[in-house]
Protein backbone atom coordinates (compact mmCIF):
# COMPACT_ATOMS: atom_id res chain seq x y z
CA UNK A 1 0.00 0.00 0.00
CA UNK A 2 1.11 3.41 -1.08
CA UNK A 3 0.82 6.40 1.48
CA UNK A 4 -1.12 9.66 -0.08
CA UNK A 5 0.25 13.23 0.51
CA UNK A 6 -2.25 13.59 3.13
CA UNK A 7 -2.10 10.28 5.09
CA UNK A 8 2.20 11.38 4.75
CA UNK A 9 1.06 14.39 6.55
CA UNK A 10 -1.33 13.27 8.43
CA UNK A 11 1.37 10.37 9.76
CA UNK A 12 4.40 12.76 9.48
CA UNK A 13 5.19 13.07 13.27
CA UNK A 14 5.31 9.12 13.39
CA UNK A 15 6.95 8.52 10.00
CA UNK A 16 9.96 10.79 11.26
CA UNK A 17 10.48 8.53 13.70
CA UNK A 18 13.49 6.06 13.78
CA UNK A 19 11.45 3.27 15.39
CA UNK A 20 8.64 3.73 13.57
CA UNK A 21 9.20 5.17 10.17
CA UNK A 22 7.20 3.86 7.17
CA UNK A 23 7.26 0.00 7.86
CA UNK A 24 5.91 1.09 11.51
CA UNK A 25 3.09 2.87 10.33
CA UNK A 26 2.08 0.51 8.07
CA UNK A 27 2.14 -2.14 10.31
CA UNK A 28 -0.29 0.15 12.52
CA UNK A 29 -2.43 0.89 9.43
CA UNK A 30 -2.37 -3.28 9.37
CA UNK A 31 -3.12 -3.92 12.84
CA UNK A 32 -6.61 -4.94 14.76
CA UNK A 33 -6.70 -3.99 18.31
CA UNK A 34 -9.57 -4.88 20.97
CA UNK A 35 -10.63 -2.09 23.34
CA UNK A 36 -12.99 -4.07 26.17
CA UNK A 37 -14.62 -1.15 27.66
CA UNK A 38 -15.43 2.54 26.37
CA UNK A 39 -14.89 4.47 29.87
CA UNK A 40 -12.13 6.00 31.94
CA UNK A 41 -9.70 3.89 30.44
CA UNK A 42 -10.82 3.09 26.85
CA UNK A 43 -11.98 6.45 25.91
CA UNK A 44 -7.78 7.77 25.35
CA UNK A 45 -6.60 4.54 24.39
CA UNK A 46 -9.25 4.45 21.50
CA UNK A 47 -8.82 8.27 20.73
CA UNK A 48 -5.13 7.85 20.55
CA UNK A 49 -5.01 4.63 18.77
CA UNK A 50 -7.55 6.05 16.34
CA UNK A 51 -5.36 8.92 16.09
CA UNK A 52 -2.07 6.56 15.50
CA UNK A 53 -3.78 5.27 12.57
CA UNK A 54 -4.27 2.09 13.86
CA UNK A 55 -6.48 0.14 10.89
CA UNK A 56 -9.54 -1.81 12.75
CA UNK A 57 -10.44 -0.85 16.07
CA UNK A 58 -12.84 -3.20 18.27
CA UNK A 59 -14.46 -1.34 21.06
CA UNK A 60 -17.23 -3.30 23.21
CA UNK A 61 -19.20 -2.20 25.72
CA UNK A 62 -22.67 -2.77 27.11
CA UNK A 63 -23.55 0.60 28.23
CA UNK A 64 -25.13 4.33 27.57
CA UNK A 65 -23.39 7.43 28.00
CA UNK A 66 -24.35 9.12 31.00
CA UNK A 67 -23.89 12.44 32.76
CA UNK A 68 -21.52 11.24 35.30
CA UNK A 69 -19.32 9.50 32.65
CA UNK A 70 -18.05 12.75 31.20
CA UNK A 71 -16.35 13.95 34.40
CA UNK A 72 -13.80 11.28 32.95
CA UNK A 73 -14.54 9.37 29.69
CA UNK A 74 -13.29 11.99 27.24
CA UNK A 75 -14.44 10.19 23.74
CA UNK A 76 -18.08 11.22 24.92
CA UNK A 77 -19.61 14.53 25.00
CA UNK A 78 -22.60 16.33 26.42
CA UNK A 79 -24.65 15.70 22.89
CA UNK A 80 -23.82 11.66 23.23
CA UNK A 81 -25.70 11.58 26.39
CA UNK A 82 -28.03 8.49 26.39
CA UNK A 83 -26.59 6.86 23.13
CA UNK A 84 -24.66 3.38 23.25
CA UNK A 85 -21.27 4.37 24.29
CA UNK A 86 -20.08 2.40 21.39
CA UNK A 87 -21.54 4.41 19.35
CA UNK A 88 -20.42 7.39 20.71
CA UNK A 89 -16.50 6.30 20.98
CA UNK A 90 -17.10 4.93 16.86
CA UNK A 91 -18.49 8.62 15.73
CA UNK A 92 -15.74 10.14 17.82
CA UNK A 93 -12.89 7.90 16.31
CA UNK A 94 -14.35 7.62 12.88
CA UNK A 95 -14.29 11.86 12.94
CA UNK A 96 -10.37 12.01 14.40
CA UNK A 97 -8.85 9.70 11.75
CA UNK A 98 -10.97 8.41 8.79
CA UNK A 99 -8.27 5.47 7.89
CA UNK A 100 -9.96 3.46 10.61
CA UNK A 101 -12.29 1.24 10.89
CA UNK A 102 -14.50 0.86 13.87
CA UNK A 103 -16.54 -1.89 14.93
CA UNK A 104 -18.74 -1.55 17.53
CA UNK A 105 -20.02 -4.02 19.65
CA UNK A 106 -23.11 -3.45 22.00
CA UNK A 107 -22.40 -5.82 25.04
CA UNK A 108 -21.29 -7.22 27.66
CA UNK A 109 -18.01 -9.53 27.59
CA UNK A 110 -18.64 -13.12 29.07
CA UNK A 111 -17.71 -15.95 28.74
CA UNK A 112 -20.08 -17.30 26.06
CA UNK A 113 -18.63 -14.21 23.77
CA UNK A 114 -14.76 -13.62 24.67
CA UNK A 115 -13.40 -15.91 22.50
CA UNK A 116 -14.99 -14.91 19.65
CA UNK A 117 -14.82 -11.55 20.08
CA UNK A 118 -10.74 -11.13 20.63
CA UNK A 119 -9.93 -13.98 17.84
CA UNK A 120 -9.88 -11.33 14.95
CA UNK A 121 -7.38 -9.18 16.96
CA UNK A 122 -3.55 -8.35 17.59
CA UNK A 123 -3.76 -7.13 20.59
CA UNK A 124 -6.64 -6.36 23.60
CA UNK A 125 -7.22 -3.35 25.68
CA UNK A 126 -8.27 -4.26 29.00
CA UNK A 127 -10.43 -0.89 29.99
CA UNK A 128 -13.00 -2.60 32.31
CA UNK A 129 -14.14 -1.61 35.56
CA UNK A 130 -14.09 -4.63 37.54
CA UNK A 131 -12.56 -7.79 38.66
CA UNK A 132 -14.61 -10.68 36.97
CA UNK A 133 -14.38 -8.99 33.63
CA UNK A 134 -10.36 -8.38 34.26
CA UNK A 135 -10.43 -11.94 35.43
CA UNK A 136 -11.79 -13.17 32.40
CA UNK A 137 -9.96 -10.84 29.56
CA UNK A 138 -7.00 -12.55 31.11
CA UNK A 139 -8.11 -16.25 30.89
CA UNK A 140 -9.18 -15.32 27.00
CA UNK A 141 -6.18 -13.82 26.12
CA UNK A 142 -4.38 -16.78 27.90
CA UNK A 143 -6.12 -19.32 26.35
CA UNK A 144 -6.27 -17.67 22.45
CA UNK A 145 -2.71 -16.40 22.74
CA UNK A 146 -3.32 -12.93 22.89
CA UNK A 147 -1.36 -10.08 24.17
CA UNK A 148 -3.28 -7.53 26.29
CA UNK A 149 -2.94 -4.77 28.69
CA UNK A 150 -4.45 -4.93 31.79
CA UNK A 151 -4.91 -1.87 34.15
CA UNK A 152 -7.07 -0.52 37.05
CA UNK A 153 -7.70 3.10 38.34
CA UNK A 154 -9.52 4.10 41.38
CA UNK A 155 -9.25 7.39 43.52
CA UNK A 156 -5.73 8.88 43.10
CA UNK A 157 -3.91 5.24 41.63
CA UNK A 158 -3.66 3.75 38.95
CA UNK A 159 -1.40 0.69 37.80
CA UNK A 160 -1.09 -1.81 34.24
CA UNK A 161 0.96 -4.41 33.11
CA UNK A 162 1.55 -6.23 29.55
CA UNK A 163 0.61 -9.65 28.96
CA UNK A 164 2.68 -11.19 25.97
CA UNK A 165 2.28 -15.25 25.27
CA UNK A 166 5.51 -16.69 26.57
CA UNK A 167 6.77 -13.40 28.11
CA UNK A 168 6.29 -13.49 31.57
CA UNK A 169 3.19 -13.79 33.96
CA UNK A 170 -0.43 -13.04 33.51
CA UNK A 171 -2.57 -11.30 35.72
CA UNK A 172 -3.82 -14.64 37.28
CA UNK A 173 -0.33 -15.49 38.23
CA UNK A 174 0.25 -12.22 40.25
CA UNK A 175 -3.64 -11.80 41.63
CA UNK A 176 -4.84 -15.39 41.45
CA UNK A 177 -8.55 -14.73 41.79
CA UNK A 178 -11.42 -11.85 42.76
CA UNK A 179 -11.62 -10.29 45.90
CA UNK A 180 -15.09 -11.32 47.91
CA UNK A 181 -17.28 -8.94 46.11
CA UNK A 182 -17.79 -5.51 48.00
CA UNK A 183 -14.46 -6.41 49.48
CA UNK A 184 -12.60 -3.52 47.72
CA UNK A 185 -15.21 -0.87 46.13
CA UNK A 186 -15.65 -0.37 42.66
CA UNK A 187 -14.22 3.52 40.86
CA UNK A 188 -18.38 3.88 40.99
CA UNK A 189 -18.52 3.78 44.90
CA UNK A 190 -14.94 5.02 45.56
CA UNK A 191 -14.13 7.56 42.62
CA UNK A 192 -11.82 8.03 40.38
CA UNK A 193 -9.72 11.52 39.51
CA UNK A 194 -10.51 11.60 35.93
CA UNK A 195 -7.41 12.72 34.52
CA UNK A 196 -6.15 9.06 36.30
CA UNK A 197 -7.81 7.47 33.06
CA UNK A 198 -6.39 9.68 31.03
CA UNK A 199 -2.47 8.21 32.12
CA UNK A 200 -3.04 5.19 32.27
CA UNK A 201 -4.97 4.65 29.04
CA UNK A 202 -3.14 6.70 27.25
CA UNK A 203 0.04 3.87 28.62
CA UNK A 204 -2.14 1.34 27.72
CA UNK A 205 -2.44 2.77 23.96
CA UNK A 206 1.40 3.16 24.39
CA UNK A 207 2.28 -0.53 24.97
CA UNK A 208 -0.09 -1.56 22.01
CA UNK A 209 1.84 0.84 19.61
CA UNK A 210 5.10 -0.83 20.75
CA UNK A 211 3.75 -4.27 20.48
CA UNK A 212 2.38 -3.63 17.13
CA UNK A 213 5.98 -1.23 15.85
CA UNK A 214 7.80 -4.01 17.50
CA UNK A 215 10.05 -1.26 19.41
CA UNK A 216 11.18 -0.98 23.09
CA UNK A 217 10.25 -2.70 26.11
CA UNK A 218 7.10 -3.80 27.54
CA UNK A 219 5.40 -3.91 30.99
CA UNK A 220 5.59 -7.84 30.85
CA UNK A 221 6.97 -9.35 33.67
CA UNK A 222 6.40 -6.21 35.58
CA UNK A 223 3.55 -3.74 37.17
CA UNK A 224 3.94 -0.45 36.75
CA UNK A 225 1.73 2.06 39.36
CA UNK A 226 1.08 5.50 39.93
CA UNK A 227 0.13 7.69 43.04
CA UNK A 228 -1.11 10.89 41.40
CA UNK A 229 -1.03 12.39 44.86
CA UNK A 230 2.47 11.63 45.73
CA UNK A 231 3.26 11.41 42.62
CA UNK A 232 5.25 8.10 42.34
CA UNK A 233 5.74 5.83 39.47
CA UNK A 234 6.86 2.10 40.57
CA UNK A 235 7.94 -0.66 38.40
CA UNK A 236 7.39 -3.81 40.38
CA UNK A 237 9.11 -6.98 38.92
CA UNK A 238 6.54 -9.89 38.95
CA UNK A 239 7.71 -13.21 38.79
CA UNK A 240 6.22 -16.36 37.04
CA UNK A 241 3.99 -18.26 38.43
CA UNK A 242 4.39 -22.07 37.30
CA UNK A 243 1.48 -23.01 38.88
CA UNK A 244 -0.98 -20.96 37.72
CA UNK A 245 -4.25 -22.31 36.74
CA UNK A 246 -4.63 -20.39 33.54
CA UNK A 247 -0.73 -20.47 32.22
CA UNK A 248 1.24 -22.70 34.36
CA UNK A 249 2.24 -25.94 33.42
CA UNK A 250 -0.78 -27.80 34.84
CA UNK A 251 -3.42 -25.52 34.01
CA UNK A 252 -7.00 -26.40 35.74
CA UNK A 253 -8.43 -23.15 33.46
CA UNK A 254 -9.08 -24.39 30.02
CA UNK A 255 -11.93 -22.52 28.79
CA UNK A 256 -13.34 -18.95 30.23
CA UNK A 257 -15.74 -18.63 32.64
CA UNK A 258 -17.77 -15.96 34.30
CA UNK A 259 -17.05 -15.13 38.06
CA UNK A 260 -20.34 -13.48 40.25
CA UNK A 261 -20.58 -9.51 39.38
CA UNK A 262 -21.67 -7.74 42.57
CA UNK A 263 -24.87 -6.73 42.58
CA UNK A 264 -24.30 -2.83 41.87
CA UNK A 265 -22.27 -3.33 39.30
CA UNK A 266 -24.54 -4.39 36.25
CA UNK A 267 -26.96 -1.84 35.50
CA UNK A 268 -30.53 -3.33 33.88
CA UNK B 1 29.90 12.74 -16.52
CA UNK B 2 27.85 11.12 -13.80
CA UNK B 3 29.57 8.42 -12.10
CA UNK B 4 26.14 6.76 -10.89
CA UNK B 5 22.49 6.07 -12.39
CA UNK B 6 19.68 7.36 -10.54
CA UNK B 7 17.64 4.60 -9.79
CA UNK B 8 14.56 6.40 -8.68
CA UNK B 9 13.07 9.84 -8.50
CA UNK B 10 10.68 12.02 -6.38
CA UNK B 11 9.31 15.13 -6.53
CA UNK B 12 8.82 16.83 -3.41
CA UNK B 13 8.22 20.21 -4.91
CA UNK B 14 4.41 19.94 -4.19
CA UNK B 15 4.92 19.77 -0.24
CA UNK B 16 6.09 21.71 2.74
CA UNK B 17 8.13 20.79 5.91
CA UNK B 18 8.02 18.16 7.70
CA UNK B 19 6.54 16.35 4.87
CA UNK B 20 8.81 16.75 2.37
CA UNK B 21 11.65 14.78 4.44
CA UNK B 22 8.40 12.80 5.31
CA UNK B 23 8.35 12.07 1.36
CA UNK B 24 11.99 11.74 0.65
CA UNK B 25 12.07 9.32 3.29
CA UNK B 26 9.45 7.06 2.22
CA UNK B 27 10.93 7.16 -1.32
CA UNK B 28 14.37 5.66 0.23
CA UNK B 29 12.48 3.46 2.19
CA UNK B 30 11.19 1.88 -1.29
CA UNK B 31 14.51 0.93 -2.24
CA UNK B 32 17.53 -1.60 -1.87
CA UNK B 33 20.79 -0.72 -0.20
CA UNK B 34 22.96 0.86 -2.40
CA UNK B 35 20.59 2.41 -4.68
CA UNK B 36 20.54 6.23 -6.31
CA UNK B 37 17.46 8.37 -5.67
CA UNK B 38 17.27 11.97 -7.18
CA UNK B 39 14.91 13.86 -5.30
CA UNK B 40 13.58 17.44 -6.68
CA UNK B 41 13.10 19.94 -3.86
CA UNK B 42 12.64 23.83 -3.59
CA UNK B 43 15.31 26.41 -2.75
CA UNK B 44 15.43 28.03 0.61
CA UNK B 45 13.58 25.70 3.58
CA UNK B 46 13.58 22.32 2.11
CA UNK B 47 17.40 22.36 0.71
CA UNK B 48 18.68 23.40 3.93
CA UNK B 49 16.88 20.73 6.03
CA UNK B 50 16.12 17.98 3.79
CA UNK B 51 19.98 16.90 2.83
CA UNK B 52 20.66 16.98 6.69
CA UNK B 53 17.99 15.03 7.92
CA UNK B 54 18.71 12.38 5.09
CA UNK B 55 22.26 12.22 6.35
CA UNK B 56 21.34 12.36 9.76
CA UNK B 57 19.16 8.49 8.38
CA UNK B 58 22.47 7.20 7.69
CA UNK B 59 22.60 7.22 4.12
CA UNK B 60 25.05 9.19 1.84
CA UNK B 61 24.75 12.07 -0.02
CA UNK B 62 26.36 11.94 -3.86
CA UNK B 63 25.06 15.43 -5.19
CA UNK B 64 23.39 18.33 -5.16
CA UNK B 65 22.43 19.73 -8.51
CA UNK B 66 21.41 23.17 -9.21
CA UNK B 67 18.69 22.59 -11.41
CA UNK B 68 18.38 26.87 -12.13
CA UNK B 69 14.32 27.14 -11.80
CA UNK B 70 14.34 27.35 -7.94
CA UNK B 71 14.75 23.45 -7.71
CA UNK B 72 17.50 21.32 -6.98
CA UNK B 73 17.64 17.53 -7.56
CA UNK B 74 19.27 15.70 -4.32
CA UNK B 75 21.40 13.08 -5.13
CA UNK B 76 21.32 10.54 -2.38
CA UNK B 77 22.80 6.66 -2.14
CA UNK B 78 20.66 4.32 0.33
CA UNK B 79 22.29 3.08 3.49
CA UNK B 80 21.47 -0.44 4.89
CA UNK B 81 18.65 -0.48 7.38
Amino acid sequence: MAFSNEQLERYSRHIILKEVGVKGQKKLLESKVLIIGAGGLGAPAALYLAAAGVGTIGIADADEVDLSNLQRQVIHTTLDLGKAKVQSARETMEAVNPDVRVRAYQTFVAADNIMELVRDYDFVIDGTDNFPAKFLINDACVLAKKPFSHAGIIRFRGQLMTYVPGQGPCYRCVFKAPPPPDAVPTCRQAGVIGAMGGVIGSLQAMEAIKYIVGKGELLTGALLTYDALTMEFRKIKLPGNGSCAVCGQNPTILKPFDYEQAGCEIKA
Amino acid sequence: MADYTIDETVDITDVVCPVTFVKAKVALEELDEGQILSIRMNDGEPVQNVPRSIKEEGHQILKLLDNEDGTYNLIVRKAAD
